[in-house]
């Protein structure tokens, strides 16, 4: 940081800096729903361009160094440690080893009981250390990568790093250069201040964004001794809205408004300018894209909701035991309480010091003391490892998802991504998904398809142009400029265009691509190609819809060639016209158009506007032309039953007064600091009106590859789908068509309502009208459950309007009723809130798992209120995967997702969470079954160290690697019969009773390993340590050889860890044995030198593991459930030949 | 819409790279394909696995049994019945006073032909040897070596005597040593007990030091049991080594000594017992039992007859799921089982 100059304290008075506020922090969406917020002055930051010294005087505001970094070597310890111990299991363990460390409870020696705790806690430190230590050097190259800063001493650029810029700083970046901060633009390479950037790392979109210099500025002379002096940038305070700024400048005594359009972002690539000049108003960790660097949201899955529950039903268990121990105890003591006085093995009393009782403090003590000591002792009833085991085998079932080629888009070339740990599960219990349809369903990819031009339709016949090349390219000196893509043209529509006769059709037609090719944002990129000759022109833009109209008007041959701030050049038909731009009113929700002002180079002045057709027909001229209005509304009709989505173009000429009216009124509001964007929409709504209909346009927005077929997996698994899109009704219900979603045989139940009464009538009709269909078909279960093929299949199509009424009012519930009997359900023309609000419905009244897939910004609220979001990493930017717990590149990866990881990874996690507690519970039942017999004093035969071991070597590794590897069904098998999904949202794998049947046989298991050893031992020379070991051995070969029998799949890696951990046991035990300080020493080979030991292990393993195996082979052959027979049939009919409904994994091949 | 040729900038060659395909690797480890076999519970394998154990177990358990019927092995127990008429009121008086005359005398009756060696235990029960209390009342370090005397830590109330000089082997189990003594006669004729080599050859050699010799032991206030030779080191004081071996159960044998002559039915054996341990206080009794071995331990007919049962139950269960399979048949993997295909009203 530069020392602070002394500032003048003119400045310290008014000027309130950054910090101190902190209500202003909107979430981005919600802004672009609102529009533009006004700025006040109070709020506003005040940055004096070129001095950091008076615009940031106190340091107030966040230099450039970026920290990701989450500790330092002085915080790691304290900050990790409060981290981890935010988990409650984590502070049982603390409180139940602090317990132990009080003499009268020690239990285990002091090492024993604290290395577990200490393990687990040592295990993530490292993982958390080694994850900050990568970020701390990112952090560090970030920080110290080189910025070109003006020095405010002489005006001079000087390498700067990029942790020492600051605030009101001027800044020089270079093409392809990353920009260090947000800066405001002041001047660039272009003289008409554009530059452009890829905002790549910011949001995603591959495309140039279009950015400018106020002309104020870009006349400057750079080197000056202050380029920039006295311009004072009055700017919000810093959010997280990436596509929205709002502040003016003040510069030679004029205001000048600025927008998002005059700032460019940190992370920011410039491209194709050679150099941009700005001021950096936001730093470090104040910068929107720092701003927007939150780590994914923390959701819990269904399974660990119940499972917790479960938990609960073991510490009551726990405390049974450990009650039924003390109580006992109590007992034991009352009983005997005179003969222990001398009983060789108690002595109450101390004979040494008079009558005093030594270590005996009461009976009421002693039950306490004995109360606490066997919480300590059956502890593990609780299976910590549990908590561990799971993060575990998350992290590997992540790892293969990611890594799984059927989840990985070629044409966006993304990997499946992974960005929530801890929900894998719940994608295998998924009853309702919510879809949004544009670039989800759809590829986001539009295709101009059809014009209606002054009610005349221009669909038929379609003859691409590529041949006769001449038409829709230009000539530029010897050079062919082209445009990238060529549209399909109508050949009656191209005869028209060239056509000599002047005719008022040809004429409109005419005007109605000037239209398409002026009124946008797109901005035309030359680029090479590896012919000399030729060249390609690409347009970028940020609207894909307007991409698709531009490049319809250059096939048409009105090419978009060049694109300044003031100007733009167009070839009309081989004729090239500059066409300067007077003035745009960008596109924005509430008007649902855009238009611009255009002076012609016939000197006439022309406003072109395109919009949605409702807002469109508003501002229509209806006194004339009614019949070509007519027309273009039935094309329009026909046009969006197709699917397509339309556009209306129109078009009003501006006489000078009307020029110089709006002129005024533009520069007023534009200048205008509180209230800018109202007052624009304003103005804008003024100009647009009496517009002159040219004609519509069809853009087809085409369906993502496998859509249909993906579509009826998941439905045959018996997941309903719900479309929610922002599409016109009968656009979402002609997709809904094509994507299979809807058939000819459903019943379609539409409620389209204007009033709350009216909504509540279709309700009504909807929930009488299907439950007479209910009645009619056979079995009124199956429709609940969605699986009868006999039955009239329902759907359901509500818009947006009625949603207002039924949403968070008495009628939600009626609605609940009617969604679910529909099969399908298709919301049309919903806010993204209200997306949140049907999802948030579907999670209230049921508890179904519900799924959200979408991949804008407009879908975030729905993805964060699922139980699981997936965001679409396709071509509307980044936000969306953002704020998704899975992110992946096509919707059709849903079907390998859901059907086969989401299986695997429920039947695993159920599986291994069942096992878990199976397994602690049977060596807490033979510890318990131990200290009956030694006076309830607590004694365990099993040496600390084989009790502390058990659950972190003996048996741990198996079950993490059958919670990650295990596959109950081959791919194939579950791709092939997709109704197999439905054991998960059946919850078949995991329930109380298969808890309870499994705490049952964990008793029976336990007390074989217990009584088989005592029965047959009882009345011999036997010591405790040698009949510990025999215990150890025996629970542990027993649980691992139940899991043994569970495991579906066999690979080397099963095998390798199941007969590895008994090995490493026997080593243990072994090792544990060889230590003379232990009162075990040498038990281990003594006891396994007797005939007697090795016919108790056989025994037990055998007698224990027999409930299970009968009860397995009983119930797999004669109450065989769907995924058995599943397993029969890959086992016994090569089902691999057959792949016939598999879905098509041919990724698509780019359209050139 | 590719963004690739900023003709201008001449990027294309960094981006390039950073185009490279993110396509995860192809291996049969990554897509979960290791080769893998899939065992499934088929009626074939059932019945064999059933059958098999079945097959197994009977004969072992009738092995086991026949093993445990060739022990043989005379029970007494002494406790009630060493102790005089007149004092059966008050046996932990008669067992404190050191007036009391101790010795009992009592004449056992071999019921079969007893081959050396004979070994000699005694069997205490409700006596816990695996009371928390008890258990921990030791120090291993002091046993093993005479530098680590003072370590009595856990010793408490036997770690030191009232003058603060450490006690050596330090304890309650060392301190409750049992120290009732057994002498036999046949015909008048002393038969010779074995003492030696009854404790873990490995308990002699690393647990119980050569140089640590007993010091200051049962001097306290109250005699626990045994008093030890002072002049013979730990690692030769077998009775103690096997009475620190603490028991796992309430009811355990220790063993004694041995007799290395046979003994032939129905010779009549007199056993001088000294009946000196205080089991009285806590109603412990105290067995002198005189047994042959076999391969299966002492006489115990549990574990043979657990694996008749539960090899006979396996046999059982064959059977069972024979027929079951029989009346009840089922093609494997046939796809009308499966609960889409079955009509709703098929059980579910």
């Amino acid at each position: 940081m530069p020392p602070t100059p002394p500032f003048g304290h003119w400045l310290s008075k008014h000027i309130k800096t950054g910090k101190s506020n902190c209500t202003h922090d909107r979430e981005g969406e919600s802004v672009e729903e609102m529009g533009q917020p006004e700025l006040a002055d109070a709020d506003a930051r005040l940055i004096i361009v070129g001095d950091p010294g008076r615009t940031d005087p106190h340091l107030q505001l966040a230099g450039n160094a970026v920290r990701t970094a989450k500790y330092s070597p002085f915080t790691f310890l304290p900050r990790n440690l409060f981290e981890q111990f935010h988990r409650v299991a984590y502070v049982y363990f603390l409180v139940i080893a602090v317990l132990n460390q009080l003499p009268q409870l020690a239990v285990f020696g002091r090492g024993a009981s604290v290395l577990p705790l200490a393990f687990v806690l040592l295990v993530t430190a490292v993982k958390d250390a080694y994850e900050d230590w990568r970020r701390h050097r990112s952090d560090r190259i970030e920080n110290n990568r080189a910025a070109s800063v003006v020095d405010p001493r002489d005006g001079q650029f000087r390498p700067k790093r990029w942790k020492d810029v600051r605030v009101g700083e001027v800044l020089k970046v270079f093409a392809d250069e990353t920009n260090p901060c947000d800066m405001v633009l002041l001047a660039t390479s272009d003289p008409t201040g554009v530059a452009y950037v890829q905002t790549i790392n910011l949001d995603g979109e591959s495309n140039l964004k279009t950015r400018y210099a106020k002309q104020e500025t870009t006349s400057r002379p750079i080197g000056d001794e202050h380029p920039f002096a006295a311009g004072l940038i009055r700017c919000e305070r810093p959010n997280r809205n990436i596509y929205g700024f709002l502040a003016n400048m003040e510069i030679d005594g004029k205001r000048v408004s600025l927008g998002p359009s005059n700032i460019i972002l940190r992370g920011c690539e410039l491209k194709n300018t050679a150099w941009a000049i700005g001021v950096a108003v936001y730093a470090g960790s104040e910068t929107k894209v720092m701003l927007n660097s939150s780590g994914a949201p923390s959701k819990r899955s269904r399974l660990e909701t119940h499972m917790n529950r479960e938990t609960l039903l073991l510490s009551a268990v726990l405390i049974t035991l450990c009650s039924v121990v003390s109580i006992c105890n109590g007992i034991w003591l009352g009983k005997h309480r005179n003969d222990l006085e001398l009983s060789q093995f108690f002595r109450k009393r101390d004979y040494s010091d008079s009558d005093e009782n030594y270590n005996y403090y009461g009976i009421g003590m002693q039950v306490f003391f004995t109360f606490l000591m066997s919480v300590i002792v059956f502890q593990i009833m609780i299976p910590i490892s549990l908590y561990i085991s799971m993060e575990l085998a998350r992290l590997g079932q992540a790892y293969f998802m990611i890594r799984d080629t059927n989840l990985y888009d070629e044409s966006s070339n993304s990997k499946f991504q992974c960005r929530a740990l801890n929900i894998n599960e719940d994608l295998g219990q998924i009853k309702y998904v919510f879809s949004d349809k544009t670039g989800t369903l759809t590829e986001n990819k539009m295709e101009f398809q059809c014009a209606s031009i002054r009610g005349r339709d221009y669909s038929s016949g379609k003859v691409p142009l590529q041949d006769n090349g001449g038409t829709h390219s230009d000539l530029v000196g010897d050079q062919i400029w082209k445009p990238k893509m060529s549209v399909k043209t109508d050949p009656e529509l191209v005869a028209l265009l060239r056509s000599k006769v002047e005719t008022e059709q040809g004429k409109q037609a005419r005007e109605f691509f000037l239209a398409l090719a002026c009124c946008n944002t797109i901005v035309p990129l030359v680029v090479e190609t590896a012919d000399q000759t030729q060249k390609l022109i690409d347009y970028q833009g940020e609207s894909p819809d307007e991409q698709a109209l531009v490049y319809a008007a250059a096939s048409y041959g009105f090419v978009l060639i060049e694109r300044t701030s003031g100007h733009i050049v167009i070839d009309v038909l081989g004729d090239r016209q500059r066409y300067d731009v007077l003035g745009l009113h960008e596109f924005d929700s509430d008007r649902k158009r855009m238009s611009v002002i255009i002076g012609c180079p016939d000197k006439t002045v022309k406003l072109y506007v395109k919009g949605a057709d409702i807002s469109m027909f508003g501002v229509i001229q209806k006194t004339i032309n009614l019949d070509i209005i007519r027309a273009t509304e039935t094309s329009i009709n026909a046009y969006s039953s197709l699917g397509l989505r339309t556009l209306v173009i129109g078009m009003r000429k501006l006489s000078r007064n009307d020029f110089e009216e709006w002129q005024s009124a533009y520069e007023n509001a534009s200048t205008e600091l509180i209230g800018r964007g109202r007052l624009l929409r304003a103005v804008a709504s003024n100009v647009e009106r009496d517009l002159h209909i040219l004609g519509a346009s069809g853009i087809e927005d085409k369906l993502q590859q496998g859509v249909p077929q993906a579509i009826e997996s998941i439905r045959q698994a018996g997941i309903k789908v719900w479309v929610l899109t922002g599409d016109k009704q009968e656009t979402a219900i002609s997709i809904g068509f094509s994507c299979k979603l809807l058939t000819s045989e459903m019943t379609q139940i539409v409620i389209n309502s204007n009033s709350r009464e009216s909504c509540k009538k279709s309700l009504q009709d909807a929930v009488a009208l299907s439950s007479k269909l209910a009645a009619i078909s056979p079995d009124s279960e199956n429709i609940l459950r969605g699986t009868g093929s006999s039955r009239i299949a329902l759907a359901l199509v509500i818009d947006g309007n009625s949603l207002v009424y039924i949403l968070e009012t008495e009628l939600e519930e009626e609605l609940f009723k009617v969604a679910t009997v529909c099969d399908v359900v298709l919301c049309c023309r919903v806010a993204p809130l209200q997306k949140a609000g049907i999802v948030a419905l579907m999670k209230n009244q049921t508890d179904d798992m519900t799924l959200a897939i979408g991949d804008g910004a407009n879908d975030v609220s729905m993805i964060q209120m699922a139980d699981v979001g997936i965001g679409i990493s396709g071509q509307e930017g980044r936000q969306a995967v953002m704020a998704s717990d899975f992110a992946m590149g096509q919707f059709r990866f849903l079907v390998p997702l859901l059907l086969v990881h989401g299986h695997w990874n429920y039947q695993r996690m159920a599986y291994m969470i069942l096992y878990n507690f199976y397994r602690n519970a049977v060596f807490v039942f033979i510890l318990f079954w131990y200290v009956l017999y030694t006076a309830y004093s607590l004694t365990t035969a099993i040496s600390e160290w084989s009790s502390v071991l058990y659950s972190v070597i003996y048996t741990a590794l198996p079950t993490i690697v059958v919670g990650i590897l295990d596959k109950d069904l081959s791919r194939r098998t579950l791709i092939k019969y997709p109704q197999l999904y439905r054991a998960g949202q059946r919850d078949e794998r995991y329930n109380l009773k298969l808890f309870i049947l499994t705490m049952m046989d964990s008793i029976w298991q336990s007390v074989a390993i217990f009584y088989i050893p005592y029965l047959a031992y009882r009345q011999s020379v036997v010591d405790g340590s040698s009949l510990g070991d025999l215990w150890t051995l025996a629970v542990v070969i027993l649980v691992n050889i139940h899991l043994a029998m569970d495991v579906f799949q066999w690979n080397w890696i099963t095998h390798a860890s199941i007969w590895g951990c008994i090995v490493a046991t026997v080593i243990c035990v072994i090792i544990i044995d060889s230590i003379w300080m232990l009162p075990g020493y040498w038990a281990i080979f003594h006891i396994m030198g007797t005939g007697l030991f090795w016919l108790c292990l056989l025994g037990i393993i055998i007698a224990g593991i027999l409930p299970r195996f009968t009860t397995k082979a009983l119930t797999e052959y004669f109450m065989p459930n769907d995924i058995q027979i599943a397993r029969e049939l890959e086992k016994y009919q090569n089902i691999n030949a057959a792949t016939t409904s598999e879905i098509p994994m041919i990724t698509l091949s780019q359209p050139l | 819409m590719n963004p690739r040729g900023d003709s201008t900038s001449g990027s294309d060659g960094a981006a390039e790279p950073r185009r490279k395909s993110k396509k995860p690797r192809y291996s049969r480890f990554t897509q979960q394909e290791l080769p893998a076999c899939k065992p499934l519970l088929t009626p074939a394998i059932v019945v064999t696995t059933f059958a098999f154990i079945g097959i197994i177990f009977i004969p072992i358990g009738l092995l086991s049994l026949s093993a445990s019927g060739q022990v043989v092995e005379i029970v007494y127990q002494y406790d009630t019945d060493c102790i005089p008429e007149q004092m059966q009121n008050d046996k932990v008086a008669f067992i404190q006073s050191s007036m009391t005359n101790k010795t009992c005398t009592r004449t056992l009756t071999v019921p079969k032909n007893m081959e050396g060696p004979v070994h000699i235990y005694y069997e205490l029960d409700n006596f816990y040897q695996n009371h928390r209390r008890y258990v921990k009342s030791r120090s291993d370090k002091q046993l093993r070596s005479k530098a680590s005397e003072t370590e009595t830590t856990n010793c408490a109330p036997e770690a030191t005597t009232s003058d603060g000089s450490v006690i050596v082997p330090c304890g309650l189990i060392a301190w409750s040593l049992f120290n009732d003594t057994y002498s036999f006669a046949v015909n008048s004729k002393i038969i010779e007990v074995n003492k030696k080599n009854i404790a873990w050859q490995s308990d002699k050699e690393h647990k119980f030091g050569s140089d640590v010799y007993p010091k200051n032991f049962q001097m306290g206030g109250l005699i626990g049991g045994a008093k030890l030779n002072a002049s013979i080191p730990l690692s030769e004081q077998e009775d103690l080594i096997v009475w620190m071996r603490t028991a796992a159960l309430p009811r355990f044998r220790k063993l004694y000594g041995r007799i290395e002559t046979d003994l032939a039915t129905n010779e009549q054996i007199t056993v001088t017992i000294q009946n000196n341990y205080n089991t009285y206080s806590f109603e412990g009794k105290k067995n002198l039992v005189l047994s042959t071995t076999s391969w299966i331990g002492g006489k115990n007919d549990f574990l043979g007859t657990a694996y008749l049962t539960v090899g006979s139950l396996c046999l059982f269960l064959s059977m069972g799921f024979i027929i079951l399979y029989l009346l009840k048949p089922r093609t494997l993997g046939d796809p009308s089982y499966l609960s889409w295909n079955r009509n709703p009203d098929g059980h579910y």
